[in-house]
Order: structure tokens, then C-alpha cells, then sequence
């Protein structure tokens, strides 16, 4: 047993901090700080920085012009990003469909796609979930008819998130519908601007436009956009599942969201002392630094398993439930810390206008809270791990 | 023992309930005698006691409405322990809209000591969470004079008076109100204000208790119709059991408005520690029924079109008005029986 880092990673910290400090523009890290939405140009920037860095595709194969980074590796990456409030690697094309194309995909796909995700050429968008299809994914119904050389797809995606700014989307869509639901799927690369196909805007409980629904009427998709086999599709999207999930608790987003709800309760006054000397207050406090403490080790457990060659299965199940409360009872305690600052509700496409009265650090911390309700449904909700765990683990 | 309400007071809330549902306005209500309900027959209305409270509150909560009741009760009723029947009278027939602007920036949930001040009838200092005081008529301001808070009337139009507007996040508006040398017309003390604000906090959680009933039915229709694997995700056992405890704590916080109103004209402390008892199990219920209602339904509840968002968030407004869950808590413990 041995709690700390090997010197090796601790000179990959060194390496990532030092670039952080070095790359990472204020005027992103602020937004990010202050819980701003980030523009396409915003997110472009960041990924060209880490692009010459070789950090965009530090997970990926060496074969493919990665640096293979170890679990560890990508979990110190990611908490030392969410440490100085970079911007998250947008994961559609970069963690979700490159994995994919790398294990899958044809030479050619590989060939083309895999440098436009780098340079960002292509910005890709998740469609798979559909308004009768969330949890029961397999249920989907968006349709695709092969007709010479293309698919017609018919049908309409949702929870697109940031559809708005891509120009790809990868879908799962159903080729046929025998045997079982998950049989007749097939993973499908699609152009977002390919005539019949109209992105509409969601507008979140806290006012944001990051998700969409996107509706496909008789679009053509050349059969050479097909992952795979056909009707196979389902065995990849769950490969997707399993691969890349140890940054699924989001520890590194809770221990700064920690930090930053102590220096928020430093700062706001209750009966002239600051609030943090609350012992109620300060007791909550506790509460979740303790279980963000054992929520850290147990990330890390399953992280130094998986380098041990062990591919997280359904522990990652585990990782999602707890990760995704701690992390929410964390934006809970941020809303209470603001206290009566909460009450102006200022957002982004529900207001007419941004001012806020309070304080800064209470301007967004309602808007944090609602907006992350979400982290419980998506990818899979709380309640879908909870059943994976009771059968994979407990065999229940 | 008794738990049921008069027979008016069930018609006053049968008839609201219908009139919401139609859309009622301002006029409607105070037509329907509504802002009546809030004072007592001294006061010039027919009801002012905790139950009357209860009932508005609730039906208001359940339909979600954003008229300024809540600020004509807290408002009217200390305008008439000053005395004002005549004022009172105008806020019961719907003709003046008045809010209270009380509280002060760095007060956090205490209700004092404000810094306002009123040097020969003006007023100066900043007041801060305001509820509905865009469209308000006048404001009610407390201010500082010879060392003793004072009421003091402002139109809110007056020279002197800038707004500062954002909606709020219970529905409505709210504003920081800056007032510079404004010139105020006196009305009193404001000796009753912990029992004016103790009514104001009764009302708070019968507005949730109102909303929360809501927020289950919608949950309940949604597991009963929204299919996945095949069949209604009501059926889901694991679902079953957490809606059963939405339920169980509904009822609960049904019984702690219950205790509330009852000892609303009780003695101060006997009184507080009713309200703050009830406000902090509302804050938790409250919170507890808009994160089950929205973790049941799923991603749908996330977005704005769906009819379940106002009331999300007019659920998690609860824990910020008048006092959070752990500001009732200490205050409880304070308030030794």
C-alpha cells in the first residue's frame, strides 16, 4: 500500500501544472471560474493549445499519435484541469468517437477523421439518446434504410449537447428489427449539414441553450459513414461505456468546487462572523470533505486497477452514483452559502438583461445547482447504475 | 380536536383554487376577497388568523401565482398595527400595491440591525431582496430614526428611488431598492414586525406545501405514463419507494403548516419556535420533493418547457426566504419550550 503518486507521475503533475500556468489564457479560466458559458471559439482555443501540447490526444494510442497515457496519468490531467479552471476537453470527438473509430473503424475513417478531431476541423456531437429512448437506449427508433449506395435516416435525436456548434454527428440508429431491440443498431457518422436535418434549441431549467434535439427527415448518408459492421452498432456504444469512465465521479470538478465554496463561506457574513465559523454551516462542510476524501481514494482505486490491466466495468457504475451526489451536495451547499443571494434568478436566455445585485460569487451559484441536477440522469441515470451494480456486482 | 377548516374557509379555498385555474388577476382576487383573508375584522377584512393564511397560501403555491399577496398581507398588516385602516382598506379592495423594503444587504437571514437611515422625513440606504416591487404603488421602508426603526411610506416612483429589477426565483421579481434623500411619509414603529414576518414565513411554507403537492402529482402521472423497457417506470419498484417517502414527508410538512398556524397569535417565543420549526422541515421537504420529482422524471424536468420547472425552482426558493434551514434550526434550539 502506498497513497502517493510515483515519481514519474509527480513529473507528469509538475509537466501539466506548468503548463496550465503557462497556456491556459485568464479570460477562459475566469469564465470558467465564474461559471460562464464558453463560446466554439473559446473551446477551439483551448484545444489548439493542448493540441501542440500532444495533450489533446494524451489518451489515445501511440499508433494513432497519442501518448497512451496511463489511468493515472489521465486522472491527474484531469484534476489538475479542473484545479486551475480550464475548460473540460469537449469529449464527443476526442474520448467518445475516436476510441470507437480506433478499435472499429476502417482504415480510411481513421485516416480521415482522427486529424480533423485534433485540429478541430470537425466538431462532433453525440445522437443517441431519443425522446422515447433515454434509459432504455436500446429502444431507439430513428431509422435507417439502406437504398444503393446511402442510408435514408429518418428520425429525431435529443440531449444533443452543444449540437449547436457541430458539424458531425455520430448516431445510433436502427437498420433493422429482428431479434432483440439491441441487434438491429448500427453506429452511423453523419454530416450536420446534409439537407433534412434541423438542430432546435433546449432551453435548461437555469436558462442555458447546451443541449438540443436534432430531427433527421430523409437524410442521405453515404454507406462508406458506417462504423463497423451493420447492426453491430450496439457492441460499440457499449465499448464507449466502458472505455475512458475513470474520470466519471468528477472528483476533480468536487475538490474545486470544494475550494471554492470555502472561499465563498470566508467571505459571506452571518451574524458579523463569517460564515464558515457557523458551527451548522461549518458541519455540512465537514461532512462533504469527508466524503469527497473516500470518494478520492476510491476513484483513484479503480483508476490504479484499471492500469493494473483490470478494465473498470461496473465499479465505474460506482464512481457515477456516489461521484455524481458528492458533487451535487457540493452546488447544494453553494446555493445555501449565498443565503438570501440566491433569490435573483439571472440567466442567460431567461432574463433580459445579466445584472446580478450580489456579490460575484453568488451570482451563478442557483444556476450551478439546477444545471447540475442533470449530472444524476445523464450518461446513464443514477438509478441505471444502481441496477448495474445490483447485477454485474452483487449478482442480485 | 378538529383538523378540519371552517366551512368558509373551505369555500374561500375552493373558489380560489377555481379562480386560479382560470388565470385570475389581481382585480379577481381581491374581488374574491383574497387580500381580505389576511387581516382580521379589527383590520377591516374577515379572517388575518393562521389557518386564513394556510389556506391562501396554498392554493397560491399550487397554482403557482405571482400576484403581490404575500406583500399586501406583510405590508397591510403593519400598516395596520400603525393604525392605517384607511390604507389597509385600499390594500384590501386591490386599489394599492404595496411592498415591504425591510431587509439590507449583509444582513444575510437576520432582520436586523438595518443601517437605513431617515434624517427629517428622508430616507437614505440601500434595501435589498424586495419582492415585487416592480408594479408596486408605494414601498414600505424601515429606517433608523432618533436610534429606533420607523415605517415610512415611499411611492416607489419618487425622485430619489432607483430599482434595480431581476426576476426572482420563487416567480415574480425582485429588486435592490437605493434610496437617496427620499422623501417618506411616516407611519409608525415597527414594533410588530417579528409578528408580521412570522405570519410572511407561515405563508412561505404553505405556498411550498402547495407547490409541493404539485411537483408529486406531476411525478405521479409521469411514472404512471412514461414508458421504458416496456412497461410504465412506475412499476419500478425502486421508484415505488422513494415516491412513497415524497409521500410520507408531504404529510409531514402538511402537519408542521398545521402546528404553524395554529400557534401564529401565540406569545413570541411559543410563536417562533412553531414557525421556525415548520419553516426548517419545509426547507428540507421542499428541497427533498424538487430533487426526487426531478431525478424521477429525468431529463425531461431539466428543461424549460416543461411545466415542472417553475415549480423546481419555486421549491428551492423556499430555503432562501425569511430564513434557511439551519437559521430556523439554531433559532429553534434557542427557543427553549
Amino acid at each position: 500500500m502506498d497513497l502517493n503518486y510515483t515519481e514519474d507521475e509527480v513529473a507528469f503533475r509538475d509537466e501539466v501544472r506548468a503548463f496550465l500556468k503557462d497556456k491556459l489564457p485568464k479570460e477562459l479560466s475566469d469564465k470558467i471560474a465564474a461559471n460562464k458559458m464558453l463560446t466554439k471559439e473559446d473551446y477551439d482555443l483551448w484545444h489548439a493549445r493542448l493540441d501542440d501540447q500532444g495533450y489533446l490526444a494524451g489518451a489515445w494510442p501511440k499508433e494513432f499519435g497519442g501518448a497512451e497515457w496511463t489511468a493515472v496519468q489521465k486522472h491527474i490531467f484531469e484534476e489538475e484541469c479542473a484545479r486551475a479552471h480550464a475548460p473540460r476537453i469537449v469529449p464527443f470527438g476526442v474520448a467518445m468517437l475516436a476510441p470507437v473509430l480506433q478499435a472499429f473503424g476502417s482504415k480510411e475513417q481513421q485516416d480521415y477523421y482522427l486529424p480533423r478531431i485534433l485540429s478541430g476541423e470537425d466538431w462532433w456531437c453525440q445522437g443517441y439518446s431519443e425522446p422515447g429512448a433515454g434509459s432504455d437506449l436500446a429502444s431507439l427508433k430513428t431509422k435507417a434504410v439502406r437504398e444503393g449506395d446511402h442510408y435514408i435516416v429518418n428520425g429525431q435525436k435529443t440531449w444533443t449537447t452543444l449540437g449547436q456548434y457541430a458539424n458531425k454527428i455520430f448516431c445510433l440508429v436502427r437498420t433493422s428489427s429482428e431479434g432483440k431491440p439491441q441487434e438491429g443498431i448500427s453506429f452511423l457518422l453523419i454530416d450536420m449539414d446534409t439537407p433534412g436535418i434541423e438542430v432546435r434549441p433546449i432551453i435548461l431549467i437555469d436558462g442555458v441553450h447546451e443541449v438540443n434535439e436534432v430531427w433527421f427527415t430523409d437524410v442521405k448518408v453515404p454507406v462508406e459513414n458506417l462504423v463497423g459492421e451493420e447492426n453491430k452498432g450496439w457492441t460499440y456504444a457499449k465499448y464507449l461505456l466502458t472505455h475512458e469512465r475513470t474520470g466519471i465521479a468528477g472528483v476533480g470538478f468536487s475538490q474545486e468546487g470544494l475550494q471554492s465554496l470555502k472561499r465563498v463561506a470566508r467571505q459571506e457574513m452571518q451574524n458579523g462572523r463569517p460564515l464558515i465559523e457557523d458551527p451548522l454551516f461549518a458541519a455540512r462542510l465537514a461532512r462533504i470533505e469527508i466524503d469527497l476524501m473516500a470518494m478520492a481514494t476510491t476513484n483513484l482505486r479503480v483508476v490504479a486497477a484499471a492500469d493494473a490491466g483490470k478494465a473498470p466495468g461496473a465499479e465505474s457504475s460506482m464512481l457515477k452514483v456516489k461521484g455524481s451526489i458528492i458533487r451535487q451536495q457540493i452546488n447544494d451547499l453553494a446555493r445555501r452559502a449565498v443565503g438570501p443571494w440566491a433569490q435573483p434568478f439571472v440567466s442567460e436566455q431567461l432574463s433580459d438583461n445579466l445584472f446580478h445585485p450580489g456579490p460575484d460569487y453568488a451570482a451563478k451559484a442557483t444556476n450551478v445547482y439546477l444545471n447540475n441536477r442533470k449530472i444524476s440522469i445523464y450518461g446513464g441515470s443514477n438509478e441505471v447504475q444502481r441496477g448495474i451494480i445490483t447485477k454485474a456486482i452483487l449478482g442480485l | 380536536m378538529d383538523f378540519n377548516h371552517t366551512e368558509e374557509r373551505r369555500m374561500l379555498a375552493d373558489s380560489l383554487r377555481r379562480s386560479l385555474e382560470r388565470g385570475a388577476d389581481w382585480a379577481a382576487l381581491a374581488e374574491l376577497g383574497v387580500l381580505g383573508a389576511l387581516f382580521t375584522e379589527d383590520e377591516g377584512g374577515f379572517g388575518g388568523h393562521g389557518f386564513d393564511i394556510a389556506v391562501v397560501f396554498e392554493e397560491l403555491g399550487r397554482a403557482g401565482s405571482t400576484e403581490p399577496v404575500l406583500e399586501a398581507g406583510l405590508a397591510g398588516g403593519l400598516l395596520a398595527d400603525a393604525g392605517r385602516a384607511d390604507l389597509v382598506e385600499e390594500i384590501i379592495g386591490g386599489g394599492l400595491k404595496v411592498t415591504l423594503a425591510h431587509f439590507e444587504p449583509g444582513l444575510r437571514y437576520d432582520s436586523g440591525p438595518i443601517t437605513t437611515s431617515a434624517n427629517e422625513g428622508h430616507l437614505s440606504g440601500r434595501k435589498s431582496f424586495v419582492t415585487q416591487a416592480e408594479g408596486s404603488d408605494r414601498l414600505l421602508v424601515s429606517a433608523l430614526k432618533d436610534g429606533e426603526v420607523a415605517l415610512f411610506l415611499v411611492d416607489t416612483a419618487a425622485e430619489g428611488v432607483t430599482l434595480h429589477t431581476t426576476p426572482a426565483l420563487m416567480g415574480g421579481t425582485i429588486s435592490e431598492v437605493t434610496l437617496d434623500r427620499v422623501a417618506g411619509e411616516a407611519v409608525g414603529n415597527a414594533h410588530t414586525l417579528q409578528q408580521r414576518l412570522a405570519a410572511a414565513t407561515l405563508a412561505v411554507c404553505a405556498d411550498a406545501l402547495g407547490a409541493m403537492d404539485v411537483a408529486r402529482d406531476m411525478t405521479l402521472d409521469y411514472l404512471r405514463t412514461r414508458k421504458q423497457f416496456g412497461v410504465p417506470i412506475g412499476k419500478f419498484q425502486a421508484l415505488q419507494h422513494r415516491m412513497a417517502d415524497v409521500a410520507i414527508e408531504i404529510e409531514m410538512a402538511r402537519s408542521a403548516v398545521i402546528n404553524a398556524a395554529g400557534h401564529l397569535d401565540a406569545a413570541g417565543p411559543t410563536r417562533d419556535r412553531h414557525i421556525s420549526a415548520a419553516k426548517n422541515l419545509l426547507g428540507r421537504t421542499a428541497r427533498l420533493v424538487a430533487e426526487e420529482a426531478v431525478q424521477m422524471h429525468g431529463g425531461i424536468a431539466m428543461t424549460e418547457e416543461y411545466a415542472l420547472a417553475p415549480v423546481t425552482r419555486r421549491l428551492i426558493a423556499v430555503d432562501h426566504r425569511f430564513g434557511d434551514e439551519d437559521w430556523h434550526l439554531a433559532r429553534f434550539m434557542r427557543l427553549e419550550m
